[in-house]
């Protein structure tokens, strides 16, 4: 028997919402939705793990913080020990003060932009990426749940009845 | 029972302990005054200013707090907005103690601020100082006491009608009077952003009174900020635990210690760039604030700067510590009580400049601070001013019966 994969769309959040408790409730699984917009409230009633991006940000942070304090040391320091307003740069930590500010812009550049790429690579929709979204109303108005009978103990037919006593806007399905 | 629930009384254990708090406080004030043999019992007098300030802060900093919450229409405080009414209960009383501290200065019983001695503004004494004479217009005793008295007005009235409307809503709600509270906090806050730095410059900065700095206002201001957040999210969690408040939830905890955690990185970023842009143009008449400090209190002046950046930054970046009252509770007392030292390290330093006096009789010793007198002051003054503030708590429902806002608030989810 031929996998079925069931790409139900929704026309509210609401409903998307409702429809995903409903069927959860039942013991069906959800795995994954397209959605034009983060809809608040959905991870928890389809099981998503809490994002661990926060984790890298700090990690990527704590690099660029090293990064510019090796940077600060090398360039104003140990190269070509600078003298700015009479303050010469024998030693970093007697000037740290005013290494300070490049610290902390780039500790964030490299925190923003780690998370910026590190999110884009993990949903795969960095520049030039197919798109996987199965269908290109998700990134209008519509919302889409992907359900397959491989991740259900349950029949296509089951699935489908299920499936169809929500509040449908349209279904397809597929093999695969 | 609901009755008890919506009703906050005061535990009986609370207030006894109120109560020791605010004798060991007395025992202090009394035993410091007669220990303190520095020159008109300086320190005496800066530690009462300190203690006056830092807890009159919390009162207008709760006001300030409310007024942002109707100005910026934010739903999810509706149900703590009587958190923030009790805490500026104490206002009357905490301007009370500054203004006693100042009048003091005036009638020449405190040397606290220099400026006060005629003889330094006269130009026919040997005391003469341009440098002061040059700010006399602004601090000329007519108009710095015609400040105090603008301030006082404008805070009590705010207050009171504040208040007034915040419990006439309650019996009486209509949209009016929302929009009207709206409004009226929109005004409070153009007053509050100037007197919040005048007042500063005016009973703090004048301490220092050859220095000067633009960002001062801010630093106290943001100062005054985040510990009012502290003790409001550590009161919210306190009554939590005793079971009031059942309709707030993880969310609104989560979401006071984002504003710790905010604030105190708005304090931290002032202070290190009134700090790092003196430290690096290097000139005569701005380093003398930090020449003071570098010279009898280098180790404490560090010390709370990075106790008040690095303890809030480390331990309240992550989600789950903001969510946990109890880990918020004991990271929130610890940076109460070191931005209780930051302002110590703003007043004391300008007037005592690291050399007490300190003894009785003929056992006169020469220290740099008196650990009994000043922690004795500061229980003192908490334990007087949690039994104000809680008294305030009992005398209204815990949670506004009428808010416009309050199914918002109640439902609030992050």
């Amino acid at each position: 028997m031929a996998n079925k994969v069931f790409h139900v769309m929704y026309d509210d959040d609401q409903t998307l919402l409702d429809a995903a408790r409903a069927l959860v409730a039942q013991g069906i699984r959800v795995k994954e939705v397209f959605s034009p917009f983060p809809v608040h409230g959905l991870d928890p009633i389809i099981g998503v793990k809490r994002t661990r991006l926060a984790i890298c940000s700090f990690m990527y942070a704590c690099t660029g913080t090293a990064l510019s304090i090796l940077g600060t040391w090398y360039f104003m320091v140990s190269d070509w020990d600078w003298n700015i307003g009479g303050k010469p740069n024998f030693t970093w930590i007697e000037n740290a003060p005013a290494f300070v500010p490049v610290m902390f812009e780039f500790s964030v550049f490299c925190g923003a932009h780690g998370m910026v790429l590190t999110y884009l690579l993990r949903n795969g929709t960095l520049p030039g990426m197919p798109a996987e979204n199965p269908d290109p109303r998700t990134t209008d108005d519509k919302f889409v749940m992907e359900i397959t009978t491989e991740d259900n103990h349950m029949s296509a037919q089951d699935l489908e009845a299920k499936i169809r006593a929500t509040n449908v806007f349209e279904l397809s399905i597929k093999d695969y | 029972m609901a009755h008890a629930k919506t009703h906050f009384e005061i535990p009986a254990k609370t207030k006894t302990w109120s109560t020791i708090f605010m004798v060991l406080g007395l025992i202090a004030a009394v035993g410091g005054w007669f220990f303190d043999k520095t020159d008109h019992h300086q320190y005496w007098w800066a530690n009462l200013l300190i203690c006056g300030f830092f807890f009159f802060a919390l009162s207008i900093g709760a006001m300030f707090f409310y007024a942002v919450q109707y100005a910026a229409e934010v739903a999810w405080t509706a149900q703590l907005k009587r958190i923030f009414e009790a805490m500026w209960s104490y206002l009357p009383i905490g301007l009370g103690v500054v203004f006693v501290v100042l009048l003091a200065g005036q009638l020449h019983m405190n040397h606290l601020y220099h400026w006060m001695d005629p003889e330094v503004v006269d130009p026919n004494s040997t005391s003469y100082d341009k440098l002061i004479a040059n700010k006399m217009p602004f601090l000329s005793s007519w108009f710095f006491w015609l400040r105090f008295v603008i301030y006082a007005v404008v805070f009590i009235v705010f207050s009171r009608l504040f208040r007034k409307w915040s419990l006439l809503e309650d019996t009486a709600p209509s949209l009016e009077l929302h929009l009207k509270q709206y409004k009226r906090s929109a005004l409070f806050l153009v007053f509050f952003a100037v007197f919040s730095s005048t007042i500063a410059w005016d009973w703090l900065m004048s301490i220092d009174v050859h220095w000067f700095s633009t960002m001062y206002g801010w630093y106290i201001f943001s100062g005054m900020w985040v510990t009012t957040m502290i003790f409001a999210t550590l009161l919210l969690i306190w009554l939590k635990k005793q079971g009031y408040m059942p309709g707030v939830n993880a969310s609104h905890i989560h979401d006071m210690g984002k504003w710790v955690f905010a604030v105190s990185m708005l304090w931290s970023y002032l202070w290190f760039c009134q700090y790092m842009l003196i430290w690096y143009s290097n000139i005569p008449e701005e380093v003398t604030y930090f020449k003071e400090r570098y010279d009898h209190y280098m180790i404490g002046m560090w010390a709370i700067f990075f106790c008040n950046f690095a303890i809030p930054f480390y331990t309240l970046t992550s989600r789950d510590a903001k969510r946990n009252p109890k880990y918020l509770t004991r990271v929130g007392i610890i940076i109460f009580i070191t931005h209780f030292l930051d302002l110590y390290m703003a007043v004391v330093p300008g007037t005592v400049h690291g050399h007490l006096q300190w003894g009785l009789g003929e056992h006169v010793a020469h220290i740099t601070f008196a650990w009994w007198f000043e922690i004795g002051m500061f229980l003192g003054f908490l334990g007087l001013f949690v039994s104000v503030v809680l008294k305030a708590l009992s005398k209204a429902p815990l949670v506004p019966v009428n808010h416009p806002y309050l199914n918002e608030s109640e439902n609030h989810h992050i």
